[in-house]
């Protein structure tokens, strides 16, 4: 290798990053070498997606320095970003996305390399993907929009990718499609590239990362090679002690009551119940969901009180309302219970909204403070206070942990448990078996279809995928 | 996905086609050169028109502005343009300039773009009407025969339809900018993310609305031989219910030229449409708001299809 290969494509000193008073980042060091693959873990608000626009070039620090050793910035020295919250055009086509990051396509027919260049770039790193380089974005499920994203990281465009920065890149994908991805990123790293990987699945994290750095509070805590962390001790410098391991076996089986939803597909629910969904991603665990959820809701004679509440996993699109505050976006569930004649009781509003930020940890100093101030995490915990706060006796959640870090996670199955002994019926799709196993029974969906009805001492690992492969020995 | 979902452009298609069948056979003289001629000639301008509208469209704002926009335009060509056509020119093109500008300003300040277009739609009404306080002035004389041009084959209008159906598309479509404008509707933050200027983007797509915009003012002077300061009022909603008419969407970056084009042409026809059927002014603004709420009923209907599939 020449001296120009080993020299860092990113270096950070002291680098610091406020935002008013919030100090996001709070003087970071760190260097990126080819070959480099960095885990980069920490709860949420740690000051992770801070420190991936620093290092991208998308925000200017506040304090400190960042170089780019050989370039003059961070597009031309190669670093690329792929972000949680999905950053295609959804009304343009994939090869066409791929060229509102790649200027160097143009002339007439820039259409031709665009497909090939994105095609290759698939066919590298999801071998057998099965997309079609001219469907518009946004009739592709979410998994493959993620895909398509990972692909356009990957891709020439220009430049060649030197440094790329995944944030949660695995959040939507299936087992298979993760372990592609993995697979990827360590030839990607093997031959001279880098990878910032950021994941709350730790798994995935030892499995690729040949260096940890563990971010709380805006500052890096922990940095060793990988072979010195333990799961344990990766979950205690991050600052949770969570209980990795010990297993959350369900406590004794509750009393659960009559059935209250029944479906066509044959998914059934009682009330009390956790009832999970699963299978492998983009199997129709959503749609039946959404398909649930809409028969339960869009009837205008029924009446003020709702059958059931929608957790959503895709925040930007079915969530959160953007211009809105955090105690607006809380509050519109259970306007009805506060009114007085139609008008909203302000002071009403306001404390059980207080209440709620309480109860599930919402991290802002003030409610009224707008919405997307919040972190990705949090942003979600406002959907589960908003789901959680209505009269709905059923709440139907579609993968709504993406993205929410560990401690977070075992609030809320804390929180959900002790709503279901209350009576509330769950309708749980995930896409991480480990939350699956929460439930008290589970439906392992195959191409549109429920394969295999899963009840406790059966809800494995093993025996989900099992479902999710072989329809024919489920049934 | 239906047939109808994954070809937009079918729905603007038929609905063009089965009006213009009931046209022909209420009256069957609209059947030749000569009549098509004079049911689409006034198509030209709106078709210009609802092209600019969807530039606006496309960067998810919209213009309240491109009636009155032009209506100035026609008063400037119809004075300055016939008497100096030098400082026509220059007038003409700082309006195009005016418009780029008010895109960037509209991005760069995050205002709502009904209102900032609102408010200066009585900009261009007051400029117009300084400019030709009663209807008057002259078209100049290139224009006039350029309008009235009569190509073998097919009538004028119908050829100014296809040439700007064809050019828009693949400004707008098939090139790499078009792309990258279309962007701006769909994701912004993806554009700038990707290290574009969305405020650029948006002086540019404002920027072509106001050169079609320009172009719509020419010619309908053209085909008026004089102007107005009201002439053109009713375009900005003309040219709203066309974008969406052929397929477009108000919110999205969803827009198709082709589409824009036919559903100008099915507006225009519309109202000759509802002369034929003898039936009295005071009924047909109404008459063509009933048109167009079937076409989207269909659109609808078709789309819902199209998702349960």
């Amino acid at each position: 290798m020449s001296e120009h290969e080993s020299a860092p494509i990113v270096t950070l000193t002291d680098a610091a990053k406020h935002f008013g008073p919030v100090r996001a980042l709070d003087g970071v060091s760190l260097s990126v070498r080819p070959g480099d693959c960095l885990g980069l873990v920490g709860h949420n608000g740690a000051g992770k997606s801070t420190l991936v626009y620093l290092v991208n070039g998308g925000f200017a620090p506040s304090a400190g320095e960042i170089a780019f050793p050989g370039a003059a910035n961070a597009a031309e020295a190669g670093v690329r970003s792929v972000f949680q919250e999905l950053s295609l055009c959804p009304n343009l086509t994939v090869a066409e996305n791929l060229r509102i990051s790649n200027r160097g396509l143009t002339g007439i027919g820039w259409r031709r390399p665009a497909r090939k260049v994105i095609t290759e770039s698939l066919d590298r790193i999801f071998p057998g993907h099965g997309i079609d380089p001219d469907a518009e974005v946004d009739t592709l499920p979410i998994a493959e929009r993620q895909m398509v994203e990972i692909a356009i990281g990957f891709a020439p465009r220009g430049t060649e990718a030197r440094l790329v920065i995944l944030d949660e890149p695995t959040s939507s994908l299936d087992a298979g499609i993760a372990e592609q991805l993995l697979t990827h990123i360590k030839s990607f790293c093997a031959s001279g590239g880098a990878v910032i990987f950021i994941s709350h699945m730790l798994g995935e994290v030892f499995q690729v990362a040949s260096r940890i750095i563990v971010l709380k509070d805006g500052r890096i805590v922990a940095e060793r090679p990988t072979a010195e962390f333990s799961r344990q001790g990766l979950v205690e410098a991050m600052g949770h002690v969570a209980a990795e391991g010990t297993g959350q076996a369900a406590e004794a089986v509750r009393h659960t009551g009559e059935i209250v939803i029944r479906t066509e597909q044959g998914l059934t629910a009682r009330a009390g119940e956790i009832v999970g969904l699963s299978g492998l991603a983009g199997h129709g665990q959503a749609q039946a969901l959404a398909k649930l959820f809409l028969s339960q809701s869009s009837n205008w004679r029924a009446g003020h009180d709702p059958k059931s509440v929608f957790v959503a996993g895709d925040r930007p699109r079915d969530g959160i309302l953007p211009l809105w505050s955090i105690l607006k976006n809380m509050s519109i569930s259970f306007l009805r219970q506060i009114e007085r004649w139609g008008v909203v009781d302000r002071a009403a509003e306001r404390a059980m909204t207080e209440e709620w930020k309480k109860r599930i940890g919402i991290r802002t100093d003030d409610v009224t403070n707008p919405v997307l101030s919040l972190s990705g995490g949090n942003q979600q915990k406002v959907l589960f206070a908003r789901a959680l706060a209505s009269t709905a006796p059923v709440v139907i959640m579609d993968d709504p942990m993406r993205g929410v870090d560990v401690g977070t996670k075992q609030d809320v199955y804390a929180m959900i448990r002790d709503e279901a002994t209350r009576g509330r019926t769950f309708l749980w799709y995930s896409t991480e078996t480990e939350e699956v196993c929460q439930c008290d029974r589970v439906f392992v969906f195959r191409n549109g279809e429920i394969s295999a009805e899963l009840t406790p001492p059966n809800i494995t690992e093993e025996r989900i995928l099992e479902a999710s492969f072989h329809m024919q020995e489920a049934s | 996905m239906s047939f109808f979902s994954r070809y937009r452009i079918l729905l603007p298609v038929i609905s063009l086609a089965v009006l213009l069948a009931a046209t022909f056979y209420m009256q069957p003289r609209a059947m030749s050169y000569f009549g098509l001629n004079l049911l689409f000639n006034l198509a030209v301008p709106i078709a210009l028109a609802t092209i600019a509208q969807m530039m606006i469209l496309m960067v998810n704002d919209i213009d309240l502005s491109i009636g009155a926009f032009v209506s100035l335009v026609a008063c400037v060509t119809a004075t300055f343009l016939n008497d100096a056509p030098l400082l026509g020119l220059l007038i003409l093109a700082a309006l195009i300039l005016a418009y780029a500008a008010m895109g960037a300003v509209i991005d760069a300040l995050d205002l709502p773009a009904i209102v900032v277009t609102l408010g200066m739609s009585f900009v261009w009404g007051g400029l117009a009407l300084f400019i030709l306080p009663s209807p008057g002035g002259a078209a100049p004389g290139w224009l006039r025969t350029l309008m009235t041009v009569k190509p073998p084959f097919m009538p004028m209008a119908v050829v100014a339809a296809i040439l700007i159906a064809f050019v828009t598309h693949m400004l707008i479509i098939r090139s790499g900018f078009g792309t990258v404008l279309r962007g701006v509707g769909g994701n912004a933050r993806a554009i700038s993310r990707a290290g574009l200027s969305v405020t650029r983007l948006k002086a540019w797509a404002y920027g072509l609305a106001g050169l079609f915009g320009v172009l719509a003012g020419m010619a309908l002077v053209g085909l008026t031989t004089a102007a107005d300061a009201n002439i053109a009022l009713r375009y900005t909603l003309l040219s709203i219910a066309g974008v969406i008419l052929g397929g477009g969407e108000f919110t999205g970056g969803k827009v198709s030229p082709t589409g824009a084009v036919i559903g100008a042409l099915t507006l225009t026809l519309a109202a000759s449409f509802l002369s034929f059927l003898r039936l009295s002014p005071d009924w047909q603004i109404g008459s063509q708001g009933a048109i167009l709420i079937l076409v989207l009923t269909a659109r609808l209907v078709f789309s819902r299809k199209g998702d349960a599939a």
